[in-house]
């Protein structure tokens, strides 16, 4: 298992690694923390002549508040994310999400960057970018520009980026005080991708959902952003029987592949009852 | 393709030398270095036998390039037992609490949990079972490895080890 040859390359600023790109084009990828693309290139799955690794550059690390915006730097790892006070005070689901990506060693090394930019379906930043109506923001050959992450995947593997193109930042609106959250992932092992997951934010006023947003991973080609289903839930008190309309909603829009973790059928299902979980769980976790 | 030139340490050692980009990290290590205490179990990121520390991290070093570890400072099973000989208190542990049958593991697992150790001196079990979930055991059902892992933190916390009831 030994990667094809390549040339390395490691910038030490966001402007040279995007010219860097800009000038391979095809032949080039951007390496994060490279947990996806080692993999594939060991297989031999991905060839690129050039790899751009962006470990060099300091300027895509750390996590900051900005106004009502936490911005996460795009090569923050998912270890650096679970370890973070700021986040786990103001957005805990982030937290919640990283502890179920992969394992321990993965997590030193897999980057936030890196998992939402990659368009794998089975990756969870994604959902989770989806529900906190996140922005990304993108350094490429005619400067900055900023995509919503609702705008952003196209495909499996097909996103909104261009050759040239860095992700270098994620921008996270803060969610609302006293908001409650959660990730439920169901997967068959320690390391797998989710069978099906469900992530909720939602505000609770005098009993009743007063704001509601969830994403789902990994079951359509792209993350879905089930936004049917929360208007459902917004002015409820999360009654059974509006529940059920929810989770009904949801599964409407997903389109899972039948694969070894199992039928679409049951994927689908499995959607709704992480749907469920994770709705129960944030109203327990949030206050008003 | 052009080969880079690499500079870190390893095990106290300072290596300079000159790789293929494509060449992993446990190549490196194994087949260049003839360090050989850290494995190869899959070779897919799955099995954790090739974990290795590497500037404070824990990393499974089939899944880095040895380019990217220039400048680094890693450590493997081969720098753990201390300068007179006697062993690190996990290898201590393993053997004490029969946490290795095989073997093939445990160089990835002391590795993977002497970092866990760093960061966490006094791990509850579940933790401990938290802490090495990138790291596959085929012999033990990780019952010992805890055990393994608990001996040591209560060596190096100077305490005295009490074996829970089963």
């Amino acid at each position: 298992m030994i990667p094809g040859a390549f040339a390395y390359h490691r910038p030490s600023s966001v402007k040279e690694a995007v010219g860097l790109l800009a000038q391979f084009g095809d032949d080039g990828r951007a390496l994060a923390g490279g947990h996806s693309l080692i993999p594939m290139m060991k297989l031999r799955l991905a060839t690129p002549a050039n790899l751009v690794d962006l470990g060099g550059i300091a300027d895509l690390k750390g996590i900051r508040a900005d106004g009502n915006d936490i911005v996460i730097g795009a090569m923050t790892t998912q270890h650096d994310v679970i370890g973070s006070q700021l986040l786990g005070d103001k957005i805990p689901i982030l937290r919640e999400a990283s502890e179920q990506i992969a394992d321990p060693q993965v997590r030193y090394l897999g980057t936030l960057g890196g998992n939402v930019a990659n368009g794998d379906p089975g990756n969870d930043m994604p959902a989770v970018m989806l529900c906190l109506n996140a922005t990304y923001q993108i350094a490429g050959r005619a400067g900055e520009r900023r995509i919503a992450a609702r705008e952003f995947y196209q495909g499996a593997y097909f996103t909104a980026l261009e050759a040239g193109d860095v992700l270098t930042a994620v921008r996270i609106p803060i969610p609302a005080a006293g908001h409650g959250s959660a990730y439920e992932k169901l997967k068959r092992k320690v390391g797998d991708y989710a069978t099906a997951a469900a992530a909720v934010v939602l505000t609770m006023s005098g009993g009743k959902v007063g704001t509601c947003s969830i994403g789902l991973t990994n079951v359509a080609e792209t993350p879905l952003w089930a936004q049917e289903a929360a208007t459902i839930l917004t002015g409820s008190t999360l009654d059974a029987a509006t529940v059920k309309r929810a989770v009904a909603a949801a599964e409407a829009i997903t389109a899972p592949a039948t694969d070894a973790r199992g039928p679409a059928q049951y994927r689908t299902k499995m959607a709704g009852v992480m749907l469920s979980r994770a709705l129960a769980r944030a109203k327990s976790r949030a206050r008003g | 393709m052009a080969k880079s030139h690499v500079t870190m340490t390893v095990n106290g050692k300072t290596i300079e030398t000159l790789v293929e980009p494509r060449t992993l990290l446990i190549h490196f290590l194994r087949d260049q270095q003839n360090i050989t205490g850290p494995h190869i179990g899959c070779e897919t990121s799955h099995c954790g036998a090739c974990t290795v520390d590497l500037d404070g991290k824990s990393v499974k070093s089939c899944t880095v390039f040895a380019v990217q570890a220039n400048g680094g400072d890693i450590r493997t099973i081969e720098g753990m037992a201390n300068a007179d000989g006697t062993l690190h208190a996990l290898q201590e542990g393993f053997r004490e609490m029969h946490g290795l049958q095989c073997g093939f593991c445990t160089p990835g697992m002391i590795m993977r949990a002497y970092r866990l150790l760093q960061e966490n001196k006094n791990p509850s079990e579940e933790e401990i079972r938290y802490g090495i979930s990138g790291n596959l055991c085929r012999c033990t059902g990780y019952q010992n490895i805890v055990k393994a892992i608990q001996f040591a933190a209560a060596k190096i916390n100077g305490v005295a080890f009490q074996e829970a009831a089963e």
